[in-house]
């Protein structure tokens, strides 16, 4: 039984006295009178003091921070200091509670914390580094391209483990000893170069390479790094040198040599052990990235098929298209156009816009489907009914329920500028003409859509473009799109004639980029479903008086309306029409 | 005036006329002289084209030419550029530029307004930069992705209305989230830049030259502390939305137009006996109205609401509308938003604004 307060009363001169549960406490006790004497100690105090001291009792004395600690307490109240009661004795690490006795003696109880201050220091840097981790994963994940995160990680591990880094990537191409490297040191800038390298000649690359695990930093002579490994700048000789793979998915991802200049502390055993999670957590990033980029290059490949063609003038009319797809993250939807070039000047040229039911890459997969099959049937194009009703019948038998609606452009140009059209539409809102005189007109063409009966009918009509006159094709998505000022009205297609009308003599891409400019303005910031646009345009012949049928001037688009809202052709035919007229 | 200058003015005046007919024709042989007699293209991009562009915006606004004279010229403009520049061959997607480096030009979502744009991407490829162009109205994903796979040195977003700035805002912080630093430029900026710092973009440009000049001086990212990736929110940068009028304004946005609307009728009865198109051009005014107070309270900028206010009051006037029309719907916004401090203090800016204008008086409200 330890009394909580003072000291059971006992014989001693010095009004302290020492029972039996108290000399056999397990934690050190000392009984310390006025002038720093020790008076008694227990069993533990013996032990941990002999220990230190090794000689008998006279030789023990307080270590200074209890000397110091126990002035304080004895000094009363007039004593200023702030002690730190706790210190080291011998290999260990006690804090000191005091008990003040009535005689002047003070009895110290130590707690022995080394092992709470060692697990809190490790701790304290375990958090660190998760938290660097965090942010090397962080910054590595965000970059998705090789070259971006194989510098990050370079600049990464200078920031938080060497004076130098340098990265060598997996031989490209693999099995070559062409290596790319990626140099960065403190301060420097990061650079990058492909060069050829003899792991065998650099100490412990090999090793990492080959996703081995690393050489220890203390087997590597620094004296053995080649010149080349050094980045430029780097102040002072090479002190210490840390080799360790990047492991990457299954496979290593390169290596990472880090580099400590012979003035700074030489890499330690978990330095090391940390510089292996860095290089953990670079290999996987580099590895994603990879593999990102593989997919993309897939993706990109197989899509191209799929993605809208770009139009440009084909005997003599412009043809200009644009598509939106539902979901501004997409490229490719239910939605498409082709124009299929005649042979010749006096062929016809077969322009097709059509909507497959459906979103997204289902939908886009069928528009391949549709617009292979329709280039096929081209070389009957000269009977819009037939086309389409062989594509009915395809339709219908084939495994996709989904239904297609089309409008088909056969385009010759004539005499004088001017462009003969046949439209047919299956299902489709009928085009819009674009007059000369400013008025829209509605064509007259109907039919029925594809793929739900097994018989279709349809009328096509035939109609002329005189020079600076357009035909528009669009899919539903446009006059479907619900918006306006106050929100949920459909644009609708008596809206779009009029926002169209007075737009005679644009060019087919001006025209192209004003509609869904309109639908994009009244959708504001609403959902919206595919949006596909097609002009054809007969060209004009000389400047043309532009006139504004309604004569209304036009306040939408807001405090900047000026500024080339209707074109965007950076990659249109424009630029290969670039040849000096003369 | 110098020599270039005083040939730049005449081949304005003849490009003028020109894109105005709607000839493209005459328009590029005008550039080619220009180039016969020793300008050299920049110029001829920027102080000819583009001058003449930016004419067309403030004649439309004074009414002395037609929107669909406007249209023809933006068109003609284009081609004029197109036929103009010389092309260069499209280099490899290696990853690793050319020395000068790689930049990305677009405009920001929703933003339809390219032609200042382009110019900026062509003089910066006449400048020796591999510029990718996005165009107009480029979605924030495919940017990102552009700007992931090509490895850009820097991304220079293009916008023309204030009304985008909370989407640039979002777009700007993307980009810097990938990495890249972003430069912004475009009248929706505000005449000195104030909503690029604003919006956290790493630098403004006012013109195309200033955006080549301080690319060449080295673009990087305002916050390149490595290993700093926390995802910026909105709030970070601008403190004010915490009082949730910006969410509040938008969010209602469809029913503060009913409402004017609705209120106007009851107010203002010159407006009973207009057609279904004046409706629709009166609504779609109240809608602008209201977006632009958004974006004003987006910035928390009262020049920005009351700059709007004027320009339309110009185009008001020039087109023989008093801008004492405007003032009722301002009112009674200001009325249904009472309970929002910042929202009615700019609506009563803007109030006062039509009010201090010369010749303003009470009379015509339509």
């Amino acid at each position: 039984m330890v009394p909580s307060r003072g000291l059971p009363s006992g014989s001693r001169p010095t009004g302290v006295s020492v029972g039996p549960a108290w000399s056999e406490a397990p934690c050190p006790i000392l009984v310390v009178d006025r002038n720093g004497g020790i008076v008694e100690v227990n069993e533990a105090a013996r032990t941990l003091l002999s220990g230190t001291a090794g000689g008998d009792r006279p030789s023990w004395h307080l270590p200074d921070w209890l000397a110091d600690a126990h002035r304080c307490v004895t000094g009363g109240p007039s004593t200023t200091c702030a002690p730190t009661r706790s210190g080291r004795i011998g290999e260990r690490m006690f804090e000191a509670f005091p008990t003040p006795h009535p005689d002047g003696d003070v009895v110290w109880w130590l707690i022995d914390d080394t092992d709470r201050r060692l697990a809190e220091e490790t701790l304290r840097r375990a958090q660190e580094r998760a938290a660097v981790l965090a942010g090397v994963s962080g910054t590595l994940l965000s970059s998705l391209s090789v070259q971006t995160c194989v510098e990050a990680a370079a600049r990464l591990a200078v920031h938080h483990l060497a004076d130098a880094a340098v990265l060598i990537s997996p031989a490209s191409p693999a099995g070559s000893d062409r290596f790319p490297v990626t140099f960065a040191r403190a301060g420097g800038p990061v650079t990058g170069t492909t060069r050829t390298v003899d792991p065998a000649t650099v100490p412990g690359l090999a090793e990492a390479l080959q996703g081995l695990p690393s050489v220890p930093a203390c087997w590597i002579d620094p004296g053995e790094v080649p010149a080349w490994v050094i980045p430029q700048g780097f102040e002072g000789p090479v002190g210490s040198v840390v080799v360790t793979p990047l492991p990457g998915h299954g496979v290593p991802d390169g290596a990472l040599i880090l580099l400590r200049s012979v003035g700074r502390r030489a890499f330690a055993e978990d330095e090391e052990a940390f510089a292996g999670l860095f290089a953990a957590r670079v290999g996987a990033a580099l590895s994603s990235v990879r593999v990102y980029g593989e997919q993309s290059r897939v993706t990109a490949l197989l899509m191209r098929e799929l993605l809208p063609p770009a139009l440009g003038t084909v005997h003599g009319v412009e043809y200009a298209g644009r598509f939106r797809p539902f979901q501004d993250s997409e490229r490719i939807g239910g939605d498409f156009y082709d124009v299929h070039p005649g042979a010749d000047p006096a062929e016809e040229t077969l322009v097709v816009l059509g909507d497959v039911a459906g979103k997204g890459l289902d939908a886009a997969v069928l528009t391949g489907r549709v617009r292979n099959s329709l280039h096929a049937l081209r070389p009957l194009a000269h009977d819009h009914g037939h086309v389409l009703g062989l594509l009915n019948t395809a339709l219908l038998t084939s495994p996709h329920e989904r239904f297609v609606t089309l409008a088909l452009a056969s385009v010759l140009r004539r005499r004088a500028g001017r462009v003969r059209l046949r439209l047919t539409s299956a299902g489709h809102p009928p085009p819009l003409v674009l007059r000369a005189d400013g008025r829209v007109e509605e064509s007259g063409t109907y039919g029925d859509l594809l793929g739900a009966m097994p018989s279709v009918s349809f009328r096509t009509e035939e109609l002329v473009l005189a020079p600076g006159e357009t035909c528009l094709l669009y899919t539903d998505g446009i006059t479907e799109a619900r918006g306006g000022p106050v929100g949920g009205e459909l644009y609708g297609v008596e809206r779009l004639a009029r926002d169209l009308t007075g737009r005679a003599g644009m060019p087919a891409e001006a025209v192209v980029e004003r509609v869904h400019m309109l639908a994009a303005q009244w959708l504001g910031r609403g959902r919206h479903d595919d949006m596909a646009v097609v002009a054809i345009g007969a060209p004009r012949t000389g400047p043309l008086a532009v006139v504004d049928g309604d004569g209304h001037a036009d306040r939408r688009g807001g405090a900047d309306p000026h500024v080339g809202e209707d074109v965007r052709s950076p990659n249109t035919h424009w630029r290969q029409k670039r040849t000096r007229r003369t | 005036m110098t020599d270039t200058g005083k040939t730049a003015a005449d081949l304005r005046d003849r490009l003028w006329s020109a894109v105005l007919g709607g000839d493209a024709y005459t328009a590029t042989d005008t550039l080619y002289q220009g180039l016969d007699i020793g300008l050299d293209t920049e110029t001829l991009l920027l102080d000819v084209i583009g001058a003449v562009q930016e004419k067309v915006g403030t004649e439309w606004a004074a009414d002395r030419i037609t929107v669909a004279q406007e249209h023809a010229a933006t068109a003609v403009n284009e081609r004029v550029v197109t036929a103009l520049v010389p092309s260069s061959p499209v280099p490899a997607d290696t990853g690793w530029g050319p020395s000068r480096g790689r930049v990305t030009v677009a405009c920001v979502e929703g933003e339809w307004h390219a032609f200042p744009a382009r110019l900026v991407a062509e003089v910066l490829a006449l400048r020796g930069w591999q510029v990718d162009y996005l165009g107009a109205q480029t979605p924030g994903p495919h940017l990102i992705t552009h700007l992931r796979r090509t490895g850009a040195d820097a991304v220079l977003l293009s916008s023309s209305l204030p009304t985008r700035l909370p989407t640039a805002h979002a777009m700007i912080a993307a980009c810097q989230a990938a990495g890249v630093p972003v430069m912004v430029g475009g009248r929706a900026f505000g005449p000195d830049g104030r909503y690029a710092r604003a919006c956290g973009a790493d630098r403004w440009a006012a013109n195309a030259r200033e955006a080549a000049t301080a690319l060449e001086g080295g673009l990087t990212a305002a916050t390149p502390s490595p290993g700093s990736t926390t995802a910026r929110q909105p709030v970070d940068d601008l403190p004010h939305l915490a009082d949730q009028e910006y969410t509040m304004v938008v969010k209602s946005r469809t029913r503060l137009v009913e409402e004017t609307l609705a209120g106007l009728r009851e107010e203002v009865p010159a407006l009973r006996l207009y057609t279904d198109v004046q409706h629709e051009r009166t609504a779609e005014d109240h809608a602008h109205i209201v977006d632009f107070l958004a974006a004003a309270l987006y910035v928390d900028d009262t020049a920005l609401f009351t700059g709007f206010i004027g320009w339309t009051a110009d185009v008001l006037e020039a087109r023989s509308v008093s801008p004492r029309c405007l003032v009722p719907g301002l009112h009674l916004l200001a009325r249904r938003l009472h309970d929002f401090p910042r929202a009615t203090a700019l609506l009563h800016a803007g109030a006062a604004t039509v009010a201090a204008r010369p010749g303003t008086g009470p009379g015509n409200t339509a």
